[in-house]
């Protein structure tokens, strides 16, 4: 392994090693204004690995491997390293590190408050918080929420946004190119581009805040707003938590805390525009 | 770099200062790597250490401590399972360490659950666990017959709502094994605890490690299997009557050579007390290079190394026409 780049993503450190030099320099260019880890330690390695070592040259296919890895990960063609390199990251954070209750969700923060939103794959979660970062809001991050369990507080984890399909076409509309990294195609969940997060995401990327509301938005239904109970709450938060099992009690208490002190409303809206009305009609209301 | 480091600073945590940011990323990710993580937190808690060190090792402590718990749990639930059955049930590995409270469980982190149980009532010991939720992980005709006919266990069992495995065994090296373990007397010397399941006796608990170390298996994970024995030795080090013991039960379960290795081997990278007169081994040079064959990225080195011992596994588990026939089963299907 030849190529190795570092970079800390709010307060986690990691190291990514690669067979290859494209991969990297690809990290790099979306990493360019990212810290590097604290005291020059990564928390975690992640290493981009070929299959066999013929695999290096010819139809070269990375495997993904670490300090917390799965046997069932399958190996990506080369040109989706950056992905495989996201994927790995996201194993460590799952896997390895026991400081947060870990929420598959988005978050943004406006006057020290936080709205997360979560939702499955398609929900709009990544596209509403990448269009509220450009709007008055703080993007801490679009895949994973990060609540601390002695705080209740959400740690910014905010690393490039992943846009998906037709929500890539929505952003490059109203951001310049060199917000963008390249396009990859023929991914499992279709086509993808990153959005490097702004300066004011990046800046903020050590400061807390408390949740104040969480939204589950659902995209392409007719608009409508519901309450949503703490115990459904309470549920689908645990469906949406990689690490709420391992962390026992400290799970528990944590997610119990967040439950009954934020609101929640599912909301329906048939498109980004009527989506980011809505989340700001709640914001007011909740004031 | 190689794992040499990380057994250092295992062995002697105050090596542990002043170590410059690149070591101790490369600790960090050869202990993940060996499995060492929440063993090498337990060993440097109170060490004042770089807040990043600090906050990564806190990780692992949890998951060990998590791990722990769920480990005790399994221990638990085949306690229900089998106590009634009335014969002695017999924790092994990490199970026994944390059960048992050993300084071999502390941060360690455990994986399947083994016990031991005596051969002629292993079809009730299958019975109650088949009863209790537990099926058969592997589900195929030849693997069975495999394990039923060779190994020293039943093929793994998996429990159908907890997702966890349970190794049943009634000896500890497998029957086609050249050693041949008294498989009657490591039972009838068993310790038993307070809630009724039993551990090995201190020479027996080492021997067992040692066996399956050395004995068996191509020392993946060495590293972390070679500390379990460095610190169940130095628990019962004190206890005078030990060193005789071990080494009449080793002889008596054919394992003496083994044993006698696996104490060099520690010493030599855990700086263990013997106190039996042990010769250093050209081909201990060999062993000790395999188990610190890996980066400073957490990567394997050494492939012909591996690739020797992986051969060496192999040849140790079955005489040569067997291994031939089942390695022409495996590859060409059955």
């Amino acid at each position: 392994m030849m190529f190795t780049t570092t970079m800390r993503v709010g307060p986690i450190g990691f190291r990514i090693g690669s067979d290859w030099r494209a991969p990297i320099a690809e990290l790099e260019a979306l990493y360019r204004d990212y810290p590097k880890p604290d005291d020059g330690i990564p928390h975690f390695t992640v290493r981009l690995e070929a299959t066999r070592f013929w695999r290096r040259f010819i139809r070269p296919s990375v495997q993904i491997a670490g300090d917390h890895t799965i046997p069932e990960a399958l190996p990506l063609p080369l040109a989706q390293g950056v992905l495989a390199a996201e994927m790995a990251m996201n194993l460590q954070m799952a896997l390895g590190q026991r400081h947060f209750l870990l929420l598959h969700a988005s978050s943004v923060e406006r006057d020290g408050k936080v709205i997360i939103l979560t939702g499955e794959s398609g929900s709009g979660k990544s596209t509403l918080a990448a269009l509220l970062g450009e709007a008055g809001w703080r993007l801490l991050g679009d895949e994973f929420a990060l609540i601390e369990p002695a705080t209740g507080h959400a740690w910014p984890f905010p690393r490039p946004v992943s846009l998906k399909n037709d929500s890539i076409a929505v952003l490059e509309a109203r951001l310049p190119t060199a917000r963008f990294g390249t396009r990859i195609c023929g991914t499992p969940k279709g086509d993808i581009r990153h959005l490097i997060p702004n300066a004011e995401a990046l800046e903020g990327m050590d400061a807390p805040a408390h949740p104040a509301l969480i939204l589950f938005p659902r995209f392409g239904a007719a608009e409508a707003v519901r309450d949503v109970l703490p115990s459904e709450v309470f549920i689908r938060l645990t469906q949406a938590s990689t690490n709420y099992v391992a962390l026992a009690e400290r799970g528990y208490t944590a997610l119990t805390r967040l439950v009954t002190q934020t609101s929640a409303r599912a909301i329906d809206y048939p498109d980004t525009a009527r989506g980011l009305a809505l989340v700001e009609q709640l914001w007011t209301e909740l004031a | 770099m190689s794992a040499r480091l990380l057994c250092t600073v295992l062995t002697d945590p105050s090596r542990a200062v002043g170590l410059t940011p690149d070591q101790w990323t490369n600790i960090l990710t050869i202990a993940h790597a060996e499995r060492l993580s929440g063993t090498l937190a337990h060993r440097l808690t109170g060490l004042i250490l770089p807040p990043v060190v600090h906050s990564a090792l806190e990780s692992a402590r949890l998951n060990a401590e998590a791990g722990r718990v769920h480990a005790l749990w399994e221990v638990e639930m085949a306690r229900r399972a089998l106590t009634p059955l009335g014969c002695p049930i017999v924790l092994l590995k990490g199970s026994a360490f944390v059960a048992a409270g050993l300084a071999a469980g502390q941060g360690r982190l455990i994986g399947d659950l083994d016990i031991l149980v005596p051969r002629s009532r292993l079809d009730d010991v299958e019975a109650a666990l088949l009863a209790a939720g537990w099926e058969w992980a592997k589900p195929d005709a030849y693997d069975d017959m495999y394990y039923r006919r060779w190994m020293h266990e039943l093929p793994p069992l998996i429990h159908t709502s907890r997702d966890r495995m349970i190794d049943v065994h009634h000896t500890i090296l497998p029957l086609t094994a050249r050693p041949r373990p008294d498989a009657e007397a490591l039972i009838g010397n068993a310790v038993v605890l307070g809630d009724g399941m039993s551990i090995l006796s201190p020479a027996d608990i080492i021997i067992h490690a040692a066996a399956h170390l050395f004995a068996d298996g191509e020392l993946d994970g060495g590293l972390r299997n070679l500390w379990d024995i460095d610190r169940l030795v130095r628990e019962f080090d004190q206890d005078d009557a030990f060193w005789n013991s071990l080494n009449q039960r080793a002889t008596q379960h054919q394992l003496g050579r083994v044993v006698d290795r696996a104490l060099r081997l520690a010493h030599a990278l855990y700086d263990t007390p013997v106190r039996t007169r042990v010769r250093w081994q050209w081909t201990d040079a060999l062993f000790r290079a395999r188990l610190l064959a890996r980066n400073g990225r957490g990567q394997n080195t050494r492939r012909p190394l591996r690739f020797a011992f992986y051969v060496r596994s192999h040849v140790l588990r079955m005489p040569p026409l067997l291994l031939v026939r089942h390695l022409w089963i495996k590859a060409f299907g059955k």
